[in-house]
């Protein structure tokens, strides 16, 4: 039983964490159709602008958690903003109406091209801002004992995963973005300027990489490399759930948590296995993902 | 058996790099191994490209020819290249053959997602696999060739006329299997799927085929850069790696079946100075250069030779 409240508890915040992770990648798909393997590096930017500020404040002397939280949130929706900008202004933009095959290929060159940068900017030297994470302690649930820094991502979690089916479902923009998902070229005939809408979902899609990132900083020691881990889970996550849906997203990431949580638990030799295991799982019987739509085959 | 033009210069360049070979130093002929070996696995890759799909997990097949090398070796007490390389290429097959199944059913971004999720399995399975030295890896052993052995002192030069031996081979299956009908039927998918089905051609059978092939071919490779490297490790299955063949092979491009050697040549020797000198921003320039590739070469390079060919004529 102990087990089972274990594998729930961590299953859910591992499932949070990956929600985070995986909902600017399925936003940039719903809208714009492009898979984009650079959200790995926006993540790897929002954690070491994050965790760099974080160490520049507690060298200073300060140690205010709100503050902290401040600090990551203004880094990293900086960081993710201006890098989403340069990457659609400057590349993508020149690319659109290519495959969508093709995309996927230019935005791995510009995770490589990224992933350099960062090292070159902050080398390759681990960074640390545990602070925020120990400042706030762990609570007991039952004999269970949980971080509430994890516990917090949670409800990050909820609170963009809601903000973001209330900015598609309920607001102007929102209504104008799934027009564009129904069909592109109609809404463009009917007044639609398609590119902006482009701009600014590629910014908003950005800039939740670089939030992820930068709350999963305290968590973690920030080396080169993390941002190339990260992108393949973000890609099990959203094809397991169906590219382009926020709920795909939301649930593929809580079975992809709790897959890991109990084999972690009860098997944690198979910790990796697991989470492609289902997404082939889920594939094999519903091709496009549990959420996602078919497309018609061109003849 | 009538050998064509492209066939005779494929021998040709195969017994002069042989020759070559035999008056260069040791380091050259163990990059041009490692070259040749990696453009076997790219083949694969640019099979695939020619039907119209992008796999992100040919290390998969890399992975699984490396590890049947070092297992065999290890376990069963198999030293002979050759038949070391062939179990690489039996264990290759079984599995593309129960994979195909399934991957043959896939298009675009979710072919070259389930085939970098199937490689990751591969990844998870192997950093985990404690007695195999997870992520460490292990060394191959000392192989023999037929009635030669490898730890004489000309062991590089072995194994660069080995690889040199199975890619004319393998080069040659496959400038005439791309004109045959399957080969053919591939590139027709890649144009329009269902009017191959409407001329009554099975495009599952075609693509399985197809992706089984292209599988053995990169088994080859891999186990020949486990014979060439004397060691394996799970990263020859991580997606990264699965990257830099499909680097290679838009490099190379699709037009040629020696486009892929030429660009596993260049990346080699580049990739060996690059790192080198500039450790921190080898894969900026492979980022670069790839984003300059689509956006001016978007046949690779071979489109340079057959564009100076049709402006002479």
């Amino acid at each position: 039983m102990l087990t089972v409240w274990a594998i729930l508890i961590d299953g859910f915040i591992y499932a949070s964490w990956l929600f985070l992770v995986a909902a600017g990648l399925t936003v940039i798909y719903g809208v714009m159709r492009i898979l984009n393997m650079a959200h790995g590096s926006l993540y790897a930017l929002g954690a070491y602008a994050a965790a760099s500020a974080l160490g520049l404040y507690y060298a200073g002397g300060g140690d205010q958690l709100w503050m902290a939280f401040v600090i990551i949130a203004v880094c990293a929706i900086t960081i993710g903003a201006i890098t989403g900008l340069a990457i659609e202004r400057g590349l993508l933009r020149l690319m659109y109406g290519r495959d969508e095959i093709l995309m996927l290929i230019i935005t791995f060159a510009v995770l490589l091209i990224l992933e350099d940068v960062m090292k070159l900017i902050w080398g390759t030297t681990p960074y640390f801002a545990y602070q925020p994470y120990a400042a706030m302690g762990r609570i007991n649930i039952d004999v269970l004992t949980v971080s509430r820094y994890d516990l917090m991502v949670l409800v990050v979690s909820i609170v963009i995963g809601a903000s973001l089916w209330f900015w598609l479902e309920r607001t102007r923009i929102g209504k104008i973005l799934r027009s564009i998902i129904h069909d592109r070229e109609i809404s463009q005939a009917m007044g639609v300027n398609v590119e902006r809408m482009f701009t600014i979902t590629f910014m908003i899609g950005a800039t939740l990489g670089a939030i992820a990132g930068g709350i999963t900083a305290p968590i973690i020691s920030v080396v080169p490399g993390i941002g190339i881990e990260v992108i393949v889970l973000a890609f099990a996550v959203v094809v397991t759930g169906g590219l382009g849906s926020i709920t795909g997203a939301a649930i593929g990431a809580i079975i992809v948590g709790l897959a890991r949580a109990t084999s972690i638990h009860t098997m944690p030799e198979l910790e990796l296995f697991i989470i492609y295991a289902v997404m082939a799982a889920v594939l094999v019987f519903r091709p496009h993902g549990l959420f996602g739509q078919a497309v018609a085959r061109k003849i | 058996m009538h050998l064509d033009k492209t066939e005779i210069s494929l021998i040709g360049v195969a017994v002069a790099t042989a020759l070559a070979a035999q008056l260069s130093p040791d380091w050259l002929v163990f990059t041009l191994t490692l070259a040749i070996s990696t453009a076997l696995v790219v083949m694969g890759v640019v099979m695939l490209m020619r039907a119209g799909l992008v796999s992100f997990g040919q290390g998969l097949f890399y992975c699984l020819g490396g590890y049947a090398v070092g297992l065999g070796g290890r376990f069963l007490g198999i030293t002979d290249a050759l038949l070391l390389i062939g179990l690489g290429v039996i264990v290759t097959v079984a599995v593309a053959m129960i994979l195909g199944l399934l991957m043959t059913r896939y298009r675009e971004i979710f072919f070259a997602m389930l085939s970098l999720a199937f490689s990751m399995i591969l990844y998870g399975i192997l950093v985990k696999s404690h007695g195999l030295g997870s992520t460490d890896g292990f060394g191959v052993v000392d192989w023999t060739l037929l009635w030669l052995e490898s730890e004489t002192a000309d062991g590089a030069n072995m194994a660069l006329l080995l690889a040199i031996g199975l890619a004319l081979t393998i080069a040659l299956f496959l400038n005439r299997y791309f004109k045959s009908s399957i080969g053919l039927a591939c590139e027709a998918i890649r144009e329009n799927e269902v009017r191959v089905e409407y001329m009554g051609i099975s495009r599952q059978q075609v693509l399985y085929i197809n992706y089984v092939l292209a599988a053995a071919v990169g088994s080859v490779g891999g186990s020949m850069t486990a014979l060439a490297a004397g060691h394996v490790d799970p990263t020859l299955a991580y997606w990264t790696v699965s990257g830099e063949f499909v680097f290679i092979a838009l490099l190379g491009g699709t037009g040629h079946v020696a486009a892929p050697f030429i660009a596993a040549l260049i990346f080699t020797l580049v990739r060996t100075y690059a790192v080198e000198l500039a450790p921190n921003a080898w894969q900026m320039i492979l980022g670069i250069v790839l984003l300059l590739i689509i956006l001016f070469l978007p046949k690779g390079i071979w489109s340079l030779f057959t564009r100076k060919k049709g402006a002479a004529s």
